[in-house]
């Protein structure tokens, strides 16, 4: 199976705190692979790591064997990463279409003269772009609020919107931060299913981060915990759910 | 009861129309208006020009710059040197003699105007670079800082600029017809923009910069490709301007000047191309409208004897007003179309119905 992320002791350091330490995770082609672990873990620092948000103290991040610690997000958007976030960070004065389009910009080859005027060579590449970005918004269940502001959907749509438009950069790993955060439990069903399905459709190798136990559980081959930037276990779901080390971390342990 | 602006399904038709009307319209004002209206009418076109510079860095980028005059002054400065024939340079430089190599620089007004642009526009990069690396009030402080060191600078460079005594006589090549013409290009120019693939990174760096990065858009190259586009634009208004004045000096171009614009910017609606251009009209008329301020007042019980810059005081509580009450200004981020005036015609028969 192909590696396309590999990290290698990555860590992260913030003044005195370390907030991610010696993380090795390794993710092959096509694998759900969970990132797990109670709040202020590091998760979430991880994820800006592998995204080029933070620039890691030491340790390194290969994507398909090539080094990427350090790099500018957008070069690793490029590359073929793409990420949702935890806070859902649409483009707010856009609609749900516009949101969608802004993720083709790098791939739409144009230039500034031929943008301005209007040529019929962007024309053409404009509305090649807007029929595909329709496209993504119909198979993700969008397409009737194309027009509508993004933020007038309501939350689970949101997150929803958010996946559509990191797979509109047409990523080959995904970076899912909490998609089930605030999700009750029928639409969290339904985004274990979409998952699922995004993963197939699109080719995708997936990390998740999530709190949502039944979640992670549901659609994760493997997954790793971290508690305190350290990653305390690695394994499949049924290992972890008994592993007295997760078990610790997240109910705490008996001091009587 | 359709209203009859939706009866008319064409929107080209109406486009054409508008077009016809403000064509014929340019023709009765240039033949009617004295010369003193048509000073005014010509400053409109202007301001609409610098403000629409603006507005792409404030309101479609959200990018707080306060260095607008700074590049309206490169502007007036350079295309005054390309233009003005020898003998013109020799009379105004009369303390120290000009640069040799400015001497004989006489070139017509179109391709002056265009490399003061681009001059302009290769200011707004060297600034830009660095100054882009800082966000929010520390960007507008570095624009702010800028734009004094342009001031500064010009008032120095005795053997280019003419120092302090500025450069007089220029010859009045800002006719109506330029003046418009050129606002109505950047217009067409700025909406098309706006429409595009860029102007939607733009858009994105605004609402999101962390989010607008992570769908793979160079948020640096995008920042720095919309900050001299503006310089461009605005290098282009100022020299206009010099032409419209005929006088300039490098005092012109302090922050006031700055703060002009962005009154019109903030009035119109931030990120509005049609609100920029009507705040323009509108404030660039009520300065003059609003002169009699100025001059000796009686207002019954207090009586003033003419105070300068008494109207100023206008725009300052205007300015309040919209803050407190209307943040989003006349337009907020929306654009005067065919679609909202029918939508706003249309409103109330559909209620009458219910």
């Amino acid at each position: 199976m192909e590696t396309m992320l590999k990290t290698g002791k990555l860590t992260k350091t913030f003044g005195g705190l370390t907030a991610v330490s010696d993380l090795s995770i390794e993710i092959g082609k096509g694998e759900i692979v969970g990132l797990i672990g109670p709040n202020g873990a590091g998760k979430t620092t991880a994820f800006n790591l592998i995204t080029g948000v933070y620039k890691p103290t030491s340790g390194s991040i290969e994507y398909k064997g090539r080094n990427i610690a350090g790099m500018k997000p957008h070069r690793i958007t490029k590359l073929g990463t793409a990420r949702t976030f935890q806070n859902i960070r649409l483009f707010k004065n856009m609609t749900v279409l516009e949101n969608v389009l802004v993720a083709h910009h790098f791939r739409m080859g144009t230039n500034l003269a031929e943008a301005v005027l209007r040529l019929p060579s962007y024309l053409s590449k404009e509305k090649a772009t807007r029929e595909e970005a329709m496209k993504l918004l119909d198979s993700v269940g969008l397409a009737a609020a194309a027009g509508e502001p993004s933020t007038s959907l309501p939350y689970g749509k949101q997150r929803r919107l958010e996946i559509a438009r990191a797979l509109a950069t047409d990523p080959k790993l995904l970076l899912l931060d909490e998609p089930a955060a605030g999700m009750n439990p029928q639409e969290s069903h339904d985004l274990m299913d979409f998952i699922l399905k995004i993963r197939d459709d699109f080719g995708l190798t997936i990390l998740l981060i999530e709190h949502h136990m039944q979640v992670v559980m549901g659609v994760c081959s493997r997954m790793y915990v971290l508690d305190y930037g350290i990653t305390i276990a690695h394994g499949n779901p049924a290992d972890i759910r008994k592993d007295p080390k997760v078990i610790e971390a997240y109910l705490g342990v008996d001091v009587c | 009861m359709k209203s009859p602006l939706a009866k008319i399904a064409d929107r080209r038709v109406l486009d054409a129309s508008l077009v016809a009307v403000l064509l014929a319209g340019f023709f009765v004002a240039d033949s009617f208006l004295d010369p003193f209206a048509m000073q005014i009418f010509k400053l409109c076109a202007i301001n609409i020009i610098l403000a629409l510079s603006l507005n792409l860095l404030n309101g479609f980028t959200g990018l707080f710059s306060l260095g607008h005059a700074g590049f309206m002054s490169i502007g007036a400065f350079s295309c005054a040197l390309l233009t003005m024939t020898a003998a013109q340079k020799q009379m105004n430089f009369f303390l120290k003699p000009i640069e040799p190599w400015l001497m004989n620089v006489t070139i017509p007004f179109l391709p002056a105007l265009i490399i003061s642009g681009l001059i302009a526009a290769f200011a707004g990069f060297l600034i830009g670079a660095p100054a882009l690396r800082l966000r929010d009030d520390y960007l507008a402080i570095a624009t702010l800082g800028f734009s004094e060191i342009i001031r500064v600078v010009f008032t120095n460079l005795q053997t280019v600029t003419n120092g302090s005594l500025g450069l007089k006589g220029l010859p009045r090549f800002t006719t109506m017809w330029w003046a418009w013409g050129v606002a109505a290009a950047v217009t067409v120019l700025m909406v098309s923009l706006v429409r595009s693939s860029y102007g939607r990174a733009f858009k994105a760096i605004r609402d999101n910069e962390i989010a607008a990065e992570a769908m793979g858009i160079n948020v640096f190259r995008m920042k720095l490709l919309s900050f001299v586009i503006s310089a461009f634009i605005a290098g282009i208004g100022g020299a206009l301007l010099a032409h419209h004045l005929t006088t300039i000096d490098p005092k012109q171009f302090q922050f006031l000047k700055t703060f002009d614009v962005l009154l019109i910017v903030v009035l119109g609606g931030i990120g509005s191309i049609s609100g920029s251009i009507i705040a323009a009209i509108v404030v660039t008329i009520m300065m003059e409208a609003l002169r009699f301020l100025d001059g000796p007042l009686n207002l019954i019980f207090i009586q003033t004897e003419g105070t300068p810059g008494i109207r100023m005081v206008v725009f300052s509580v205007l300015l309040m007003a919209v803050i407190l009450f209307r943040q989003q200004g006349l337009m907020g981020q929306k654009e005067l179309s065919w679609d909202l005036l029918s939508k706003a015609g249309l409103l109330p028969r559909f209620k009458a119905k219910e």
